[in-house]
């Protein structure tokens, strides 16, 4: 647990006696939630009676097939689109920001520098420039970004990119952080390494995380419960109790045979969801 | 050539038709092909180039057209970036301008030279105003387009980062934009010095438009050939100009 951490959200003076423990991330309460889209062949029904309760602190992973409405839940919760029905009631638990997302594909705006790009939530909201270069500096060391603070997102790698993104995120200190197949697009070797980063950040902020992933193994290593989604309406097939304790060694985690069942019976439920999809669509 | 690099023999190729061109029309003036009065030599050209720039005659033109170019270049262009954004920002900014767009762009903009007469007099202000009509559509086309084919991602992580309407105009529609609006820009140049030259033609006593003009009243050929090269030159060197501008203002452009 390093000071550094502690900048996030800690007026200087506290840093040294305030246990991050007792920080804890916003409290999400979904109530028989509902998305329709009207397509052009007529209505879609993307989601269907999601009803579902986010702890504090919590880290959610939420895994399905392609097409669950997984990450139109995902943008609801942060607020880029809306439900049809149901609702979503989020307590903040006195942070100043609510959520932040990091997408799958960085989106980094390849107009600005990174430290631009990772204080963009800091300048929309007016935090004054001392405090944001504070703020900025220590987010680009938490991702170990702070050589390539200049350079522009073309001149980084995938890794790098979605890194200035995690940090972009945290910058802004949120209640919970939404994050959409973050490191879906990465290489095998740079996905273990940030998964394992970003574990450790969220253990030392106490932030709230809702992580989508098509990976069971992702979430099975990530999460403290993962919920199993229906394809096409999305509903709530599953929602397992991770019992893996944190702190993980993930790559340790991953090759012990309780591991290996749990992933396999999620994998029944879910292999039924795609084949029933499947027969579904072809009919 | 061996020991050149295929890039300098590439540059070397490049200008060997233009030197080529102006060799053999040398030759056959010289040979007596044609009458000097009417076709000059490149040697006529080159020679009366070097007496308007000794007399200071083409310094003054060149000038007088570039203030006017430069003037509605800046003054065309600045509102149409502006109404440029606000119609990729917002629908109803954009169905009022659309059809405006459309049915006043494909209007030549020299045929409004009298109109403008009549409003701005026979001064500068009439030229420049014409300047600024025809850069501005160009420039507000492809700002819309620019701005319009923004990535969506960039608008979702803009509002999901708490950005205000003034942010979104200023920090992501405009610099997703740029790179297009440079591209509007560099047309609205050409542009520019298009219309300009013909409204030079008429009413006025300065410019190159106006030494073209003059000089095939008096039937000095050459010095029409000098204007045309002139502006050639001036069109060359704005637009590398133009280019160094846009290496500075766009960074991360990949090259």
């Amino acid at each position: 647990m390093t000071k550094e951490s502690l900048c996030f959200r800690l007026p200087p003076g506290d840093r040294e006696d305030v246990m991050i423990v007792q920080r804890r991330g916003a409290a999400i309460e979904i109530a028989g939630l509902r998305k329709e889209y009207v397509s052009g062949a007529g209505r879609v029904l993307a989601l269907d009676d999601i009803t579902l309760r986010v702890s504090p602190g919590e880290f959610l992973c939420i895994v399905g097939p392609s097409g669950c409405g997984k990450s139109t839940l995902l943008r609801i919760l942060a607020g880029l689109d809306h439900q049809t029905g149901g609702s979503i009631a989020v307590d903040a638990n006195g942070w100043r920001v609510e959520n932040a997302m990091v997408f799958q594909d960085s989106g980094l705006f390849p107009w600005m520098s990174v430290e631009k790009n990772v204080g963009f939530g800091l300048m929309t909201r007016g935090v004054p420039a001392a405090e944001a270069a504070e703020r900025i500096d220590a987010a680009l060391r938490l991702v170990g970004l702070t050589a390539f603070r200049r350079h522009y997102p073309h001149q980084l790698s995938g890794g790098m990119r979605q890194r200035s993104a995690i940090a972009r995120a945290f910058v802004t200190d949120p209640a919970m952080l939404l994050m959409d197949e973050p490191f879906a697009a990465l290489d095998a070797q740079n996905r273990v390494i940030l998964q394992a980063e970003l574990v450790r950040i969220w253990g030392q902020t106490g932030k709230t995380v809702v992580y989508v992933t098509h990976s069971i193994e992702e979430a099975l290593l990530l999460g403290d419960r993962c919920v199993v989604m229906t394809a096409q309406p999305g509903r709530i097939k599953q929602i397992i109790d991770v019992p893996f304790p944190h702190p993980r060694n993930l790559m340790a985690l991953s090759a012990t045979p309780e591991f290996g069942s749990l992933k396999l019976d999620i994998w029944r439920v879910l292999e039924d969801e795609v084949m029933r999809a499947r027969a579904e669509a072809e009919a | 050539m061996n020991g050149l690099s295929a890039k300098t023999r590439e540059r070397v190729l490049y200008l060997i038709s233009p030197i080529g061109l102006i060799i053999v029309w040398q030759v056959l003036l010289m040979l007596g092909f044609g009458d000097r009065r009417f076709i000059p030599a490149p040697s006529d050209i080159a020679w009366r180039f070097w007496l308007l720039i000794e007399s200071g005659e083409l310094a003054w033109h060149t000038s007088v057209t570039l203030v006017r170019v430069f003037a509605g270049f800046v003054i065309g262009s600045i509102p149409a970036i502006a109404v440029g954004l606000l119609m990729a920002m917002f629908k109803p900014v954009r169905i009022v301008v659309d059809p405006l767009i459309a049915s006043l762009f494909p209007i030549p903009k020299i045929a409004l030279m009298p109109l403008l007469l009549l409003a701005f007099g026979f001064g500068d202000a009439s030229k420049i105003a014409l300047v600024a009509i025809a850069v501005f559509f160009p420039v507000i086309v492809n700002t819309y387009v620019g701005a319009a084919n923004i990535e969506k991602i960039y608008w979702d992580v803009a509002r999901n980062y708490g950005a205000s309407q003034t942010v979104m105009f200023t920090r992501i529609v405009f610099f997703g934009a740029l790179p297009t609006i440079f591209a509007g820009l560099r047309i609205a140049l050409a542009v520019s010095f298009i219309v300009l030259v013909a409204a030079e033609f008429v009413a006025t006593k300065s410019g190159i438009g106006y030494l073209i003009w003059n000089s095939w009243e008096l039937l000095q050929v050459d010095i029409m050939f000098v204007g045309i090269v002139t502006i050639g030159i001036l069109g060359l060197i704005t637009s590398a100009l133009f280019q160094e501008i846009e290496r500075k203002v766009i960074p991360w452009k990949a090259e």
